[in-house]
């Protein structure tokens, strides 16, 4: 700005008579620093984040990939017409694929891509469960830890470090091997979320102590706002970006968690559909029937792979300092 | 750095008394009676019944009972399993197995995970960078059993390179197939830390001054680079310590390496569920333990976590 305004005093404004090397200030032409697009809406973060992330590639693949399983786990039906669990006949027991029966049968003679297919939403319904638990839980104590500080920020971060300390899926298979008569979708997706919450409030409590400090919080306070309205107005809104960027990662550390706990046995009960399920039942055929064993493992695998590929454009996307990385 | 370690210590106790009680509580507060269950469908007398409640303290206040259990374990009692074996002489016959595997395996995932991460982070957006990145996400993926199964299938029963499940003594031979599946869980987040870390480092103004002083890249690279990289990597191999554990019990139960882990896989999947409780406590026990340990040294290695407050 300087430099352009200096040269322009200098040749044009100024006679060479006159002695004077400050601008008069009538003599010196309004210069635009910036252009400002007033027609624009003003940018943010998160249309920042939506602009990189639609340039890559793997967004759309993830997001088709993504789409697809949530079509699969909502409208089953369009898929296959083979139910899963009542159409199984011994006599096809661990069979090859047929017409009909794209990718054979299990040891019950069910019709495998059947089992996958439906047993998708079990799956996504785990996932979604477990963000929404465990994003809630950990705004709570990450928010009000992190904003109050002192002896709040002591006491709620001890309680978290308490959860934090066992392992998830441990606490999950206590829960789950107590529970044994109340095992379903809901109480799964409890004693994965009930421990797995502590790493999102710690996420938002190292970024609420980094914008707590910020001057828009000082001049909220300046204007006599209250503090409960300053956290949920100012602060929580600046730092929710990071607890977004990990929550897909999160729903899909969530479905291998349920899948893992189906397949040690703590997991669903048997009469529910689910991939944990199936790979747990098809174990003990690896040597003569791996394919009972792969395909679920495959289906388990890419619908996780899609949500950990989400996540790491999400991540990317609204951390800057990511994308110098990549 | 007395301080430090008194803060450090003293953050311990109410994790450890909360970590035991919410185990203790998921436990004994759930629905059911403990003592009917043990005889099924059978009636047992009620002389019986009450001398099992006090045999196991359950006609105590659940808090006195907490701390009756507590006591046991600082005295080494940590239970009897189901077969009625005490749960410490377990321990002392299957956790040398575990502690080989888990070295085993941490020796792969730190050797192999930082030598990608340290290639890929200096030949950012280059081919190899590439192609580590898609693997350590697919890595990242497969849950651990997925991973052993299929190794266990490619490797023992199609190649026959090696045994599907360890032979008795669990020699090293064997568990070299388990160790490799344990370690690609964290091999894969390690690669992605070491590559980042190093990027951020490379570009720091003391890696360009020893460039500036003329340094040959074969002295930058280990001396300057790696060795400044590395610490968000040991950071992360403590924290990961309990991603260890869980694999381990899968990986265990899968191959059936006779280690803790697969101790606790037996007894979930055959429902036993006071052998259950008490591993679990003792694997919780073992985090903790290792995460204060691994922050007392992080911070003798590292003055500035000293003074964080």
């Amino acid at each position: 700005m300087s430099n352009d305004l200096t040269e322009r005093t200098v040749g044009e404004a100024s006679p060479p008579s006159s002695n004077h090397f400050v601008a008069p200030l009538e003599e010196t032409p309004l210069v635009a620093i910036d252009v400002v697009k007033v027609a624009e809406k003003p940018s943010n973060l998160w249309i920042d984040a939506w602009r990189d992330a639609r340039r890559r590639p793997i967004f759309w693949i993830s997001g088709a990939l993504i789409l697809l399983v949530c079509v699969v786990a909502l409208f089953p039906w369009l898929f296959t017409n083979v139910p899963p669990n009542n159409d199984c006949q011994l006599i096809n027991s661990n069979g090859g694929p047929t017409s009909g029966h794209i990718l054979g049968f299990t040891k019950q003679g069910c019709d495998v891509y059947s089992r996958i297919i439906n047993g998708t939403s079990t799956s996504l319904a785990v996932g979604i469960i477990v963000i929404v638990l465990t994003t809630f839980l950990g705004i709570i104590f990450g928010a009000f830890a992190g904003f109050y500080g002192g002896a709040t920020d002591a006491f709620l971060s001890r309680i978290g470090d308490i959860f934090f300390s066992i392992p998830y899926i441990l606490a999950a298979v206590v829960i789950m091997s107590v529970l044994v008569n109340y095992r379903s979708v809901w109480t799964i997706s409890l004693a994965i979320g009930l421990f797995a919450w502590p790493a999102t409030a710690r996420v938002l409590r190292a970024e609420i102590l980094r914008v707590k400090n910020s001057d828009f919080v000082m001049a909220s306070e300046a204007l006599g706002v209250s503090s409960l309205r300053i956290l949920l107005r100012h602060v929580l809104p600046n730092s929710i970006a990071p607890v977004i960027a990990i929550t897909t990662i999160s729903l899909a550390a969530a479905i291998v968690a349920e899948a893992t706990l189906s397949f040690l046995g703590v997991g669903l009960g048997s009469s529910i559909m689910s991939w944990g399920n199936d790979i747990n039942q098809a174990q003990r055929d690896l040597r003569t029937n791996p394919q009972t064993l792969i395909y679920p493992s495959l289906a388990l695998s890419i619908t996780v792979f899609a949500f950990i590929l989400m996540g790491e454009v999400i991540r990317d996307a609204l951390d800057p300092k990511a994308r110098a990385l990549r | 750095m007395a301080g430090y370690i008194l803060r450090r210590l003293l953050q311990a106790i109410p994790v450890f008394f909360g970590t035991t009680f919410l185990i203790y509580f998921m436990v004994f507060a759930m629905p059911g009676d403990p003592i009917l269950a043990l005889f099924g469908d059978k009636t047992p007398s009620p002389a019986l019944v009450a001398q099992l409640r006090a045999q196991y303290h359950l006609d105590q206040p659940f808090i006195v009972q907490y701390f009756i259990y507590i006591g046991g374990i600082f005295q080494g009692n940590f239970g009897m399993s189901y077969s009625g074996q005490p749960v410490s002489e377990i321990l002392l016959r299957t956790f040398p197995v575990t502690l080989r595997l888990a070295v085993l395996a941490l020796f792969f995932e730190t050797v192999f995970g930082i030598l990608v991460g340290l290639i890929s982070g200096l030949r950012k957006g280059k081919l190899f960078d590439g192609s580590s990145l898609v693997v350590s996400l697919i890595l990242i993926s497969l849950p651990i059993f997925v991973i052993a199964f299929v190794a266990q299938y490619v490797f023992g029963v199609q190649l026959g390179w090696a045994r599907t499940t360890v032979g008795p003594g669990a020699p090293i031979q064997d568990l070299i197939l388990p160790a490799l599946v344990l370690a690609s869980i964290s091999f894969a987040q390690i690669v992605r830390l070491t590559r980042s870390s190093v990027i951020e480092t490379s570009s720091l103004d003391f890696v360009r001054t020893a460039y500036g002083k003329g340094l040959s890249r074969n002295r930058i690279v280990p001396v300057h680079i790696l060795r400044n990289s590395l610490i968000p990597v040991v950071t992360y191999l403590a924290t990961d310590f309990g991603v260890l554990l869980v694999g381990a019990t899968v990986t265990e139960g899968i191959f059936n390496v006779p280690g803790v882990g697969n101790t606790l896989y037996q007894a979930i999947i055959r429902s036993e569920g006071p052998t259950v409780v008490s591993f679990v406590t003792v694997m919780v026990l073992l985090y903790l333990v290792v995460n204060l340990i691994v922050d007392l040294l992080y911070g003798l290695l590292d003055p500035r976590i000293r003074y964080v407050k």
